[in-house]
C-alpha cells in the first residue's frame, strides 16, 4: 500500500502504476499492447529490438524527446504523455522500420517452422501492416540448424538477436553456456561445442524465443500449435509444482511447456518436467490386469484379477488377512486420499506408508509434525537459507532459482550441510557446512529470520530432524516425489501402532503380511515382493509389475484430474491432458472396495445359496451386490464373478490367516 | 597565417626524443600539477569549470560541470577512465599527441584525478596501436619512478595509480559505455543508461570519462590560470584545440588553433589544396559529421558554428576531398566503416547500415535502381534517431548529408559507375597534379 504511484497518460487514457514502472508494462496495464522483442517481464530490460518505440511528446517536464523512444527501458514520469502506435503516426512509422529492418536478414521460411502459428515475428509483423519489403538485396546465411546440446538446435539465420535466451542462461539460472558473439551484422548466439548448453532449465529458451530460431529436438516438426490441444496443469515430476502446459494432438502429448504461477515457479520449468512427455512410455504400459499363475503374469479380466487381489488382501471369504500399504509418492492426494481409507477402512490397517526408501522412527515422528510453514517467497527475503542433505537444483529445480534469484539480486546467504563441493554450490555462492548435521546446526545459531530446507536423505543421519525441530529457524521438508507431501496430508503414514515401509517389508519378509502397493520403485525389497502376496496398481511394465502377484492398470497421472501438493503444501490442480480408457486408483480401490465387501457379505450366506445362485438362469448379479456382470474389462466398477469365489487357489501361502480373524 | 596557430600541447611535438620525462619537464612539464597538488580538489574543479574547457571526444559537455557530477558521498572508490581509443575516421590528434608527449597526458590525469578523489586511473588505447600503447606504458614507469604516480605522490600524501589498457580494435568501444564493459573484460557494447557512470560506471563506481585532448588540456589551465584559457576561442567555445587536416591538402597534419578558427584559415595553413585542385567537400569533424561544401569555409568552426551549419564539431577531424573524389565511393567506404563497426546490439544499425552498404555498392558499380536514392533516404530515416547508441546517428549523417550536397551524383549510379565518372586513379596521391 504504501507503494508510491505515478500518473501519466498513455494513448489519451491516465493511467496510475507504481514508480519505476516500464512505459510497456504500464500500457499492458491499460490493455495497450507495444510490440516487443527483447523484452520479457521475467528479464533484465536491454532495450535493444528496438520494436518497442513510441513517442513521447511531454516526458513530464513539458518537453518531450524528439525522436520516439524505447518503450521497454524508460520508467515511467509524473505527467508523462505517452503515444503508442494506436495513436501515434510517428510512433507507428518508427515500429513499421525497425520491423522492415528485423525481416531484411530473416529467411522466411514459416512454412517449415516450428513457430509458425505462434510465432510473435509473424504477429507483429502483420501489425505493423507494411507488409511489402523493399529489401531486393542478399540475405544473410547460416548452416541450419546446429545443435546446441542434445536437446536444442539453434537456427541463426531466423535469430533476431533479441538475448532473451542468452540473457536467461545467466541471468535466470547461472549457466551462461551460450552468449552473444561476434558483432555488427555477424552478431549471433554463440555456443561451444566442447560445453554445450546443458543446464537443466535450458529448454526454457525455446519457450521464451520469440522466434523458430531455438527449437526442441522432441517437439520439432511434431504438430503446428493450431492443432494443439492446451490443458494447464501441474507437474508431477518433483515436489516444486510448477504449473505446466500440456500440448497433445490426436491424443498423444507433443510438448510440455512452463505454465505461469508467479507464486511458484513464475514462468520457468525445469527439462525434466519439460521434456518428459509421458509419465509411462506407451510401450512399457501396462493395460489389461494380471494375475501371477505358474510364476508368470497372465492376462486376465477385471473380475477375476479383482477377486484374486480381495482373495489374498481380505483373506478369502470372511477372511481379514493382514497387509501391508505402500502407495508410494507419485499420486495425487485423491488417489493417496483413497489408499488411506481403503488401508483403515477396509483393511483395517494402520500400516501404511508412502515412504519406499530407508526411514526412521525420527522421521516418522518429525513427519507427523509436518505443517505448512515457508514459501517460495520467504525464501527470497530470508537472511539465510541452509539446505541440509538437500540438493535444490536436483531435489527441486525452481527452488533452485528462487535462491538463485535471491543470491544474485538480493542478500540471501546460502550454507549447505552434507553437500558435496560442485556447481550447485558455486552458483548459489553457498558455505559449505563441515561437522555432524546436529552440531553443526547448533554452531550456526539460526534466527526466525533464517530457514532451513531438509531433504529426505536428512533420515539417514540420526539427531538431524530432530535437531532441526527445536531450532528457531523455520523449516521445511522437501521431499523428492511430486504426491509425497499430499501423501502425507492424506494420511498415507501410520497414525498410531501401525508399521512403516520397513516393518511392513520386514513382515512381508517373514510372511506374515500380504502387500498393497501402488507402482512403486523397488528399491531392496525384492525378497519381500517374493514372499509376501502382492497386489499392485501398476501402469509400467519393469516395475513393481515383474514382483506383483495381481496386478491392476490404472490411468497415468496425464490421464485424470486431482491435486499435486507442493513441498509448499500449496494444492496444484492436474487436469486430464489426453483421454485414457483406465480407471484411476481411487476407482480401482473402488472396486476392490466393493468386492472385498461382497466377500464379506457372503459370509452371511450360506453355501447352499450361493450354489443356488450359480445354478439359477434368473440369477441377476445386481440384486445380490449391485454390480452388473461384464464380461470385458469394465469402464464401471467391476463385480466378482460367480466362478471367482470357487478358486481360492488363486490365493498363495501367504493368506493363511484366511477365515481365522474374521471381524463381525 | 601560421601566426593563427597556439601551439600549446604540440609545442614540444618537434623536439628530440619529446617524450621523456627529462624533455617534458623542460617544457614546464609538471608545474600545473604542482600547483594543483597544493590546492583542495574542490579549488582545482572550479578551476577547470572557469576556463570554461568542453569535452574534445565529440561532444563537447562542459568538462569540468562533469567532474562535478561525481557524487563524492558514495562510498564506492571513484576511477578516472581516458578514452584513447581513438577510431573515427578521419581523427588523429590523441595518438600523436601520446606518441610525442604522453606526459602532457599524464600530467593531466594526476590533476583531473586529484580534483575527484580519484586514486586509480585508466587510459584505454584502441587495440590497432601498440606502439602508443607502449610509448605510454614507459612513460608512466617513468612517473612512478619518478614519484609522480604511486603513494604519497610528491610528498602531498595523494596516491594515484594509473594503469594503461589496450582494446582489441573496436570503434563502438570509443563510446563511453561500451569502453566500460569493454575494460572491465566483457564485450564491448553499450549500456543502458540510466545509471550514467558519473554514478555507476566502472565497476558500478562513479566514473568520470573524458577524451585524450580534454585531460590534457587541462595542465595548461592550471599553469596558467583559467582566464588565460578562456580569453581564447569564442564567446561559448573556449580555448584552443587539435584540428586534423587530412585528405587533398597540401600538408596534411595537425594544426593547434583556437576555437572558431575558419576552414578557410586552416585550409591556408596546410597550404591549401593539393596544388591544381579544388575543394569539394569536406568533413568538420570526421566522418559522423555530416559534410560541408566550399560554401562553408568561412563559418568559425566552433561547437556552436557548426551546429548552426547543421552538423557538428565532432573531433575536429578535417577530411578534406577535392573535384576528382566520388562522393558515392567515399560514401560507401564510410558506409562500409560503419557496418563493420556496428555491435550488432541493436537493429536499426546492425541491419541497416548492411542494407546501405548494399545499395550504395549498386550505385558505385552503375546498377543501382530506379528509386534506390529515395530509397536510400528512407532506410537512413528508420535507423536515425531510432538506434541503441550514437553511433548510427553518424552511420546516417554520412550518407543523407552526401544525398542532399550531390544528389544527381547518386543518381547517377542508376546507370554509370562511379569509376568511369570519377577516375579512381585521380585522386590518389600518386596520381599527381595533373587533372
Ligand atoms: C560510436 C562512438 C565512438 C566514440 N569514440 C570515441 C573515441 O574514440 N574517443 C573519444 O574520446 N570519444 C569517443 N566517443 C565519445 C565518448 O562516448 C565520450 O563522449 C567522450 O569520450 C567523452 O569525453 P569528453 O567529454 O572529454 O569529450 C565516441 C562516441 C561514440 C558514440
Ligand atoms: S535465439 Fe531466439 S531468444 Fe536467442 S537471441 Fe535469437 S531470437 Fe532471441
Ligand atoms: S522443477 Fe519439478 S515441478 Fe518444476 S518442471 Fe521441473 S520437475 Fe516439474
Ligand atoms: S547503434 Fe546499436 S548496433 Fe550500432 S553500435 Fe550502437 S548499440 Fe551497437
Ligand atoms: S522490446 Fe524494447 S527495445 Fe526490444
Amino acid at each position: 500500500m504504501s507503494e508510491e504511484l505515478v500518473t501519466l497518460t498513455i494513448d489519451d487514457r491516465e493511467v496510475s502504476v507504481p514508480k519505476g514502472t516500464t512505459i510497456i508494462r504500464a500500457a499492458e496495464s491499460i490493455g495497450v499492447y507495444i510490440p516487443r522483442f527483447c523484452d520479457h517481464p521475467g528479464l533484465a530490460p536491454r532495450g535493444s529490438c528496438r520494436q518497442c518505440l513510441v513517442e513521447i511528446p511531454d516526458a513530464g517536464n513539458g518537453r518531450g524527446f524528439p525522436a520516439p523512444q524505447a518503450s521497454c527501458t524508460m520508467t515511467v514520469a509524473p505527467g508523462m504523455i505517452v503515444k503508442t502506435q494506436m495513436t501515434s503516426a510517428k510512433a507507428k512509422a518508427a515500429q513499421a522500420g525497425i520491423m522492415e529492418l528485423l525481416l531484411i536478414n530473416h529467411p522466411l521460411d514459416c512454412p517449415i517452422c516450428d513457430k509458425a502459428g505462434e510465432c510473435p515475428l509473424q504477429n507483429q509483423a502483420l501489425l505493423a501492416e507494411r507488409v511489402e519489403s523493399r529489401f531486393d538485396g542478399v540475405k544473410r546465411r547460416y548452416e541450419k540448424p546446429v545443435p546446441i546440446s542434445s536437446q536444442l538446435l539453434l537456427d541463426r539465420e531466423r535469430c533476431v538477436l533479441c538475448a532473451r535466451c542468452t540473457r536467461f542462461a545467466e541471468e535466470i539460472v547461472g549457466d551462461p553456456f551460450i552468449s552473444l558473439c561476434e558483432r555488427g551484422t555477424h552478431q549471433q548466439v554463440g555456443f561451444s561445442g566442447e560445453q554445450p548448453f546443458e543446464s537443466i532449465f535450458a529448454g526454457n529458451v525455446v519457450q521464451i524465443c520469440p522466434v523458430g530460431a531455438l527449437t526442441s529436438v522432441q517437439y520439432r516438426f511434431n504438430a503446428r500449435p493450431f492443432d494443439l490441444v492446451s490443458v494447464d496443469t501441474t507437474c508431477e515430476q518433483c515436489a516444486a509444482g510448477c504449473a505446466l502446459r500440456t500440448d497433445s494432438r490426436h491424443g498423444t502429448i507433443r510438448r510440455r511447456l512452463a505454465g505461469v504461477n508467479p507464486e511458484v515457479n513464475g514462468e520457468w520449468s525445469c527439462d525434466k518436467g519439460r521434456f518428459t512427455l509421458a509419465s509411462v512410455p506407451a510401450e512399457q504400459r501396462i493395460t489389461t490386469p494380471q494375475i501371477r499363475e505358474n510364476g508368470t503374469l497372465r492376462p486376465a479380466s477385471w473380475p477375476e484379477a479383482l477377486s484374486a487381489a480381495a482373495d489374498g488382501l481380505a483373506g478369502g471369504y470372511g477372511g481379514d488377512a493382514k497387509v501391508g500399504v505402500l502407495t508410494g509418492g507419485n499420486l495425487t492426494k485423491e488417489n493417496a486420499a483413497a489408499y488411506a481409507s481403503f488401508a483403515r477402512e477396509v483393511l483395517h490397517t494402520d500400516s501404511i506408508d508412502f515412504r519406499t526408501r530407508q526411514v526412521s522412527d525420527e522421521e516418522t515422528a518429525f513427519l507427523r509434525q509436518q505443517a505448512p510453514q515457508v514459501t517460495y517467497a520467504d525464501l527470497e527475503t530470508a537472511a539465510r537459507v541452509v539446505c541440509v542433505d538437500f540438493d535444490p537444483e536436483v531435489d527441486a529445480p525452481i527452488v533452485f532459482l528462487r535462491l538463485f534469484k535471491a543470491v544474485t539480486k538480493g542478500k540471501l546467504q546460502v550454507l549447505a550441510l552434507g553437500a558435496q563441493p560442485g556447481r550447485t554450490w558455486e552458483k548459489l555462492r553457498a558455505e559449505l557446512v563441515s561437522g555432524t548435521p546436529k552440531q553443526a546446526l547448533k554452531e550456526l545459531d539460526l534466527t526466525v529470520d533464517d530457514i532451513i530446507l531438509v531433504g529426505e536423505r536428512a533420515a539417514a543421519t540420526p539427531g538431524t530432524l530432530d535437531t532441526i525441530s527445536f531450532l528457531r529457524a523455520k523449516w521445511a521438508w522437501i521431499p523428492s516425489h511430486a504426491g509425497d507431501i499430499g501423501a502425507l496430508e492424506a494420511g498415507c503414514l501410520p497414525q498410531a501402532d501401525g508399521l512403516t515401509v520397513n516393518g511392513i517389508l520386514n513382515a512381508a519378509m517373514d510372511g506374515e503380511i500380504a502387500l498393497l502397493t501402488d507402482d512403486i520403485e523397488l528399491f531392496a525389497a525384492e525378497g519381500a515382493l517374493a514372499k509376501a502376496f502382492t497386489v499392485s496398481l501398476a501402469n509400467h511394465k519393469e516395475g513393481i509389475a515383474t514382483a506383483a502377484d495381481v496386478v491392476l492398470p490404472t490411468a497415468l497421472v496425464e490421464e485424470q484430474a486431482g491435486t499435486l501438493v507442493n513441498w509448499e503444501h500449496r494444492a496444484g490442480v492436474v487436469n486430464p491432458a489426453i483421454p485414457g480408457t483406465l480407471p484411476t486408483a481411487a476407482e480401482v480401490l473402488a472396486r476392490l472396495q466393493a468386492v472385498i465387501e461382497a466377500y464379506r457379505a457372503y459370509t452371511r450366506e450360506d453355501d447352499a445359496d450361493f450354489e443356488d445362485y450359480e445354478d439359477d438362469d434368473d440369477y441377476e448379479a445386481d440384486e445380490v451386490s449391485g454390480f452388473e456382470r461384464p464380461e470385458e474389462p469394465p469402464a464401471a466398477a467391476a463385480p466378482p464373478t460367480a466362478a471367482a469365489p470357487s478358486e481360492p487357489e488363486a490365493s498363495d501361502a501367504e493368506t493363511t490367516s484366511e477365515g481365522e480373524e474374521v471381524p463381525a | 597565417m601560421t601566426e593563427l596557430l597556439t601551439p600549446i600541447l604540440s609545442a614540444n611535438w618537434g623536439v628530440d626524443k619529446s617524450w621523456t620525462l627529462k624533455s617534458y619537464l623542460s617544457f614546464d612539464g609538471f608545474e600545473g600539477a604542482k600547483k594543483a597538488l597544493k590546492l583542495k580538489p574542490e579549488e582545482v574543479l572550479e578551476i577547470v569549470k572557469e576556463s570554461g574547457l568542453r569535452g574534445r571526444g565529440g561532444a563537447g559537455f562542459p568538462t569540468g560541470t562533469k567532474w562535478s557530477f561525481v557524487p563524492q558521498d558514495n562510498p564506492n572508490p571513484k576511477y578516472l577512465v581516458v578514452n584513447a581509443d581513438e577510431s573515427e575516421p578521419g581523427t588523429c590528434k590523441d595518438m600523436p599527441l601520446l606518441l610525442a608527449s604522453p606526459h602532457t597526458l599524464l600530467e593531466g590525469i594526476v590533476i583531473a584525478s586529484y580534483a575527484i578523489h580519484c586514486h586509480t586511473a585508466f587510459v584505454y588505447v584502441r587495440g590497432e596501436v601498440a606502439h602508443v600503447a607502449r610509448r605510454l606504458q614507459a612513460a608512466v614507469a617513468e612517473l612512478y619512478a619518478a614519484g609522480w604516480l604511486g603513494k604519497d605522490i610528491q610528498g602531498s600524501g595523494f596516491d594515484l595509480d594509473v594503469v594503461v589498457h589496450s582494446g582489441a580494435g573496436a570503434y563502438i568501444c570509443g563510446e563511453e559505455t561500451a569502453l566500460l564493459d569493454s575494460l572491465e573484460g566483457k564485450r564491448g557494447q553499450p549500456r543502458l543508461r540510466p545509471p550514467f557512470p558519473a554514478v555507476a560506471g566502472l565497476y558500478a563506481s562513479p566514473t568520470v570519462i573524458n577524451n585524450v585532448e580534454s585531460i590534457s588540456s587541462v595542465p595548461c589551465i592550471l599553469r596558467n590560470g583559467a582566464e588565460w584559457f578562456s580569453a581564447m576561442g569564442t564567446e561559448k567555445s573556449k580555448g584552443f584545440t587539435i584540428y586534423s587536416l587530412s585528405g587533398h591538402v597540401a600538408k596534411p597534419g595537425q594544426y593547434e588553433a583556437p576555437l572558431g578558427t575558419t576552414f578557410a584559415q586552416l585550409l591556408e595553413c596546410a597550404g591549401g589544396m593539393r596544388a591544381g585542385h579544388e575543394l569539394k567537400f569536406f568533413t568538420p569533424g570526421g566522418s559522423s559529421t555530416p559534410i560541408l561544401t566550399p560554401a562553408d569555409v568561412d563559418i568559425p568552426m566552433d561547437y556552436e558554428g557548426m551546429v548552426g551549419a547543421g552538423t557538428m564539431l565532432g573531433t575536429k577531424a578535417l577530411q578534406v576531398f577535392d573535384e576528382t573524389t566520388s562522393i558515392v565511393r567515399t560514401t560507401l567506404r564510410w558506409s562500409e566503416f560503419y557496418a563493420h563497426e556496428s555491435c550488432g546490439k541493436c537493429t536499426p544499425c546492425r541491419e541497416g547500415t548492411g542494407w546501405l552498404v548494399q545499395l550504395l555498392k549498386r550505385l558505385e558499380a552503375g546498377q543501382g535502381h530506379e528509386g534506390d536514392v529515395d530509397k536510400l533516404l528512407s532506410v537512413c530515416d528508420d535507423i536515425n534517431g531510432l538506434s541503441f547508441c550514437a553511433l548510427a546517428g553518424g552511420a546516417v549523417a554520412c550518407v543523407t548529408s552526401a544525398v542532399k550536397h550531390f544528389r544527381e551524383e547518386f543518381e547517377l549510379g542508376y546507370t554509370t559507375p562511379a569509376w568511369e565518372a570519377f577516375p579512381y586513379e585521380l585522386s590518389t596521391a600518386w596520381a599527381g597534379g595533373a587533372k
